[in-house]
């Protein structure tokens, strides 16, 4: 089994019949990096909050299973599923100038949860949150451990944010969109960064992006997804070589080249998109809730 | 600037207070007396208070004597005003404070627990219960717990500061403080139980407006990005409402806190007189009675110079807090 | 998203709810005290010292036609409480509407003036704020004598500064919107512009601040009742009713409950219904 298995998971706003998701299953194995791609509100974002029982509070899970290291979450008790959650797993937040608390100093907001949750000393969190720091290329990190986000800059914060998620050592990291708030100048040397690390660190990475030119540089596997259903499910390599579905198609022919950025685009034709429509139909007539 | 608001302020209370209650009717050296006083007695004592000079006369005298930190003589007690009013602030003070603590207390668990289950049925019966405790006035709440916990089933006394009979080993008139630095826990026993209602019903109201502020802002902390993250650290939910939202949270509370902290000791006036708890303001309320004007007036200026206080003190509180104004 | 399930529909409905039983309530105490002189059981005045302290009707030793029971001088006390609701009602009604009157005038100067008008207003504002009202209510009683009419002035005087505040900076927000800047390019005079432009838009605050208002109102009155200087000692007052029946707690607690319970329902109902206003039509204080 892969260390991260999402199996027909649905989900749906309290009380609605519409889902936000309709059961989609994939995978993430250590070592793994998958992209998730779609346009805002497919549900890629959902899947990522799902896994690290984030989800707001007005989307219920409406069938499936999510298993992390052999163990179902959504047959936990909640506070047991936060503590595994918590313990195997890590978010690399979207926006770092919302994701680091401004009342609170950079050193306990790293070392909070090798602390309480897993137990560490003190200062053996405290070692280990300077030579992360360093890892992630911050310079005089004693002096950024006892700052507040305020003083810091929007790139520092993410790499700060990028070693807190590393700093238990997880074995599954979600990137929810983390490049997408950045300076594009910073995006690169970020990408770069996180790409880095999951490599040292031999960790699986869940990499939700709705940036198609990002997934071809650091991820082995992508899935697809629209309006919550998933189209695609691929090897990157394979992926880029021919779209099985034809909504992928189109979606990387809209899609800048890096190689020629000034070549022309195709929008999404409107053919496809009512083909994937039909699609996402069939499969919520086959679903009974 | 704000120093000089302040006196401003005071300046205008002090001369507001001293015109008003020079316009009271009813003699009160005419009271002091016994019955057979001579009119010679009369005008001998008047001029000794200074009363027979010009109003504003009188005001340069006693702003004279302010400055020099002589507040006067009380014409009822025969005693200097400022070491009377000394005397009662004790009381008055521990009563605020209980009545604060507890306000934070009961408003804080309110707000927790709102937070904590929010979007159910306990944060509605939570909203209904601060919409009541907001709407009455302390009071009222203070007349609702002499009935319940004081007659009907009688936990607590409704009377007093301490029981009159007990031996007193103070020193100073903050009881409740020093017994409890000389572990007497029998006289703080008593002390707590004689307090505990008249601070309730002071409590009440801003315990109410504390729950209902702080748990709209902690509604607000609990959607935003830090709080979500550190839900994925493995913390419990409590844990993430205590750590991560309520320092956040708590600053906008904290300045209302201190403008309601003032009338929550305005409201100490009408609870001491309800539970006969010997502190200024049941001083106050006499001193009008008796037309004791020096004191009425020292004791209203006390009053301003806490209020004043306590406006400043919040402000300072809010820089200390906010980590963005502290580092400039 | 996260809003969906907050809960905000069901507090709406309640609140409709809230302002329906407030407005009932008042409704019927407004009825019972104008037709105070022929629902009373008895002269409110009137004591029988043979029928002192005399529990309600369902209790053991209770005097037929007494329904609440009698005070120590004997006298009825549901009749007492109701000619109590005319005092009370008068001192709700002009004390507030008069409160609201000067202080939303002297806030709509402040605030659509500015300059010195605004400084002096302010500064007052402060140098109220820094009295604690009811030793100052208090002292105005002392002041001016006991009376229906001093318990007014004293309200206004204290509690002018409660609608001068929102309706200044009500005011100052309203003056510098388009909608006023516009008027004035138009050469409208700035008395004209205060009146037809901003006061129709601080109307709404007003009439919720003076819903409060009224209920803080017959508090104050019942405070000063409370500490004997309110009208007059016979005089039957929810507040003389209190005072009397706190002296007498031990021995019968029904002079105290009823009326403590109709001013505690009177004064939450005045607050609910203002809540309720604020809710509902009021864009500003929400």
């Amino acid at each position: 089994m892969s260390f991260l298995e999402v199996r027909d998971l649905s989900l749906r706003i309290k009380g609605e019949q519409t889902r936000l998701l309709r059961s989609v299953s994939l995978s993430v194995s250590v070592g793994e990096v998958r992209g998730l791609v779609g346009e805002s509100g497919a549900g890629k974002s959902m899947i990522g909050k799902a896994v690290l029982g984030i989800l707001p509070r007005a989307v219920e899970v409406a069938g499936g299973e999510i298993w992390l290291d052999g163990q179902n979450l959504l047959a936990l008790p909640v506070a047991q599923r936060r503590r595994v959650i918590g313990a195997k797993a890590a978010l690399i937040p979207q926006d770092p100038l919302t994701a680091l608390n401004p009342s609170r100093r950079i050193g306990p907001q790293i070392t909070d949860r090798l602390v309480d949750i897993l137990g560490w000393a003190r200062n053996r969190a405290e070692a280990r949150a300077l030579e992360l720091l360093e890892e992630v290329q911050i310079a005089d990190p004693a002096r950024v451990m006892r700052s507040y986000p305020h003083e810091l800059s929007g790139g520092m914060r993410q790499r700060i944010l990028i070693a807190s998620a590393f700093a238990a050592e997880p074995k599954l990291i979600v990137a929810d969109e983390p490049t997408t708030a950045l300076d594009v100048t910073v995006q690169k040397q970020i990408l770069r960064l996180i790409k880095g690390m999951q490599e040292r660190h031999g960790t699986a990475l869940l990499f939700v992006t709705h940036d198609l030119g990002v997934v071809s540089k650091v991820c082995q596997t992508i899935s697809v997804l629209y309006a919550g259903l998933m189209v695609e499910d691929s090897a990157t390599a394979a992926f880029y070589a021919g779209p099985r579905h034809a909504y992928s198609r189109a979606l990387l022919a809209a899609t800048p080249k890096y190689t020629d950025p000034l070549g022309s685009l195709t929008p999404v034709p409107e053919a496809v998109i009512a083909a994937v429509r039909a699609e996402v139909a069939a499969a919520d007539g086959g679903w009974h809730g | 600037m704000r120093l000089l608001t302040t006196a401003i302020t005071l300046f205008g209370v002090a001369v507001i207070v001293f015109f008003v209650i020079r316009v009271v009717p009813g003699n009160p050296i005419a009271m002091m007396l016994p019955p057979g006083a001579t009119e010679a007695d009369v005008a001998r004592l008047t001029a000794l208070y200074g009363l027979d000079k010009s109003i504003p006369a009188q005001f340069l005298i006693w702003l004279g004597g302010v400055l020099q930190g002589d507040f006067g003589t009380s014409i009822t007690a025969r005693q200097p005003v400022l070491a009377l009013v000394l005397g009662r602030l004790p009381a008055t003070l521990e009563l605020s404070v209980m009545a604060l603590l507890m306000a934070i207390v009961l408003g804080g668990m309110a707000a927790l627990l709102g937070t904590l289950r929010r979007g159910g049925r306990t944060e509605a019966a939570i909203d209904i219960g601060n919409g009541m405790a907001l709407s009455v006035p302390d009071f009222l709440w203070g007349l609702v717990l002499i009935l319940g916990l004081g007659v009907f089933w009688p936990v607590f006394h409704i009377s007093g500061r301490i029981t009159p009979s007990l031996d007193l080993p103070f020193v100073t008139n903050f009881y409740l403080f020093e017994s409890l630095v000389r572990l007497r826990f029998d006289l703080l026993v008593d002390i707590v139980g004689h307090m505990i209602l008249p601070a309730l019903a002071l409590a009440i109201p801003l315990a109410a407006i504390i729950g209902q502020l702080l748990k709209q802002s902690l509604k607000e902390t609990m959607h935003l990005d830090y709080v979500t993250l550190s839900r994925t650290k493995g913390y419990s939910e409590t844990h993430v409402i205590l750590r991560e939202a309520l320092p956040n949270a708590i600053l906008p509370t904290l300045t209302l806190v201190g403008v309601q902290f003032t009338f929550l000791i305005g409201g100490t006036v009408i609870i001491e007189r309800l539970f006969s708890y010997e502190g200024l303001g049941n001083m106050a309320i006499d001193a009008v009675i008796n037309r004791d004007l020096p004191l009425i007036q020292g004791i209203v200026i006390l009053f301003a110079v806490i209020f004043t206080g306590v406006n400043l003190l919040v402000d300072l509180t809010y820089a200390a807090l906010n980590p963005r104004l502290r580092h400039g | 998203m996260a809003d969906v399930m907050d809960g905000r529909g069901a507090v709406r409905r309640k609140g409709g709810l809230r302002l329906w039983l407030s407005a009932c309530w008042l409704a019927v105490v407004v009825v019972v005290a104008l037709l105070a002189p022929w629902v009373a059981p008895h002269d409110p005045l009137a004591q029988d010292l043979f029928l002192g302290r005399m529990p309600p009707v369902w209790m053991q030793g209770a005097e037929p036609g007494y329904y609440l029971g009698t005070d120590s001088l004997g006298r009825d006390v549901l009749s007492r409480m109701i000619h109590g609701a005319r005092i009370a009602l008068a001192v709700a009604l002009f004390a507030g509407v008069i409160t609201a009157l000067l202080g939303a005038s002297l806030g709509l100067l402040a605030g659509f003036m500015r300059g010195w008008v605004d400084l002096v207003i302010s500064r007052l504002i402060d140098i109220w704020m820094a009295f604690p009202p009811v030793l100052f209510s208090i002292l105005l009683i002392a002041v001016l004598g006991p009376g229906l009419s001093s318990i007014i002035i004293a309200i206004v005087v204290i509690d002018w500064t409660r609608f001068a505040r929102v309706v200044r900076a009500e005011a100052m927000a309203q003056g510098a919107m388009d909608y006023v800047q516009s008027a004035r390019v138009a050469g409208r005079g700035r008395l004209g512009i205060m009146l037809v432009e901003v006061l129709p838009n601080v109307l709404p605050t007003v009439i919720v601040l003076l819903t409060l208002e009224m209920g803080i109102a017959v508090i104050v009155e019942a405070i000063l009742s409370f500490v004997n200087l309110s009208i007059s000692t016979d005089d039957p007052t929810w507040g003389g009713m209190i005072s009397e029946g706190r002296a007498s707690i031990h021995q019968a607690w029904w002079v105290l409950v009823f009326p403590l319970a109709t001013l505690f329902l009177t004064v939450l109902a005045f607050s609910q219904l203002g809540e309720g206003l604020k809710d509902r039509f009021d864009p500003v204080l929400r």
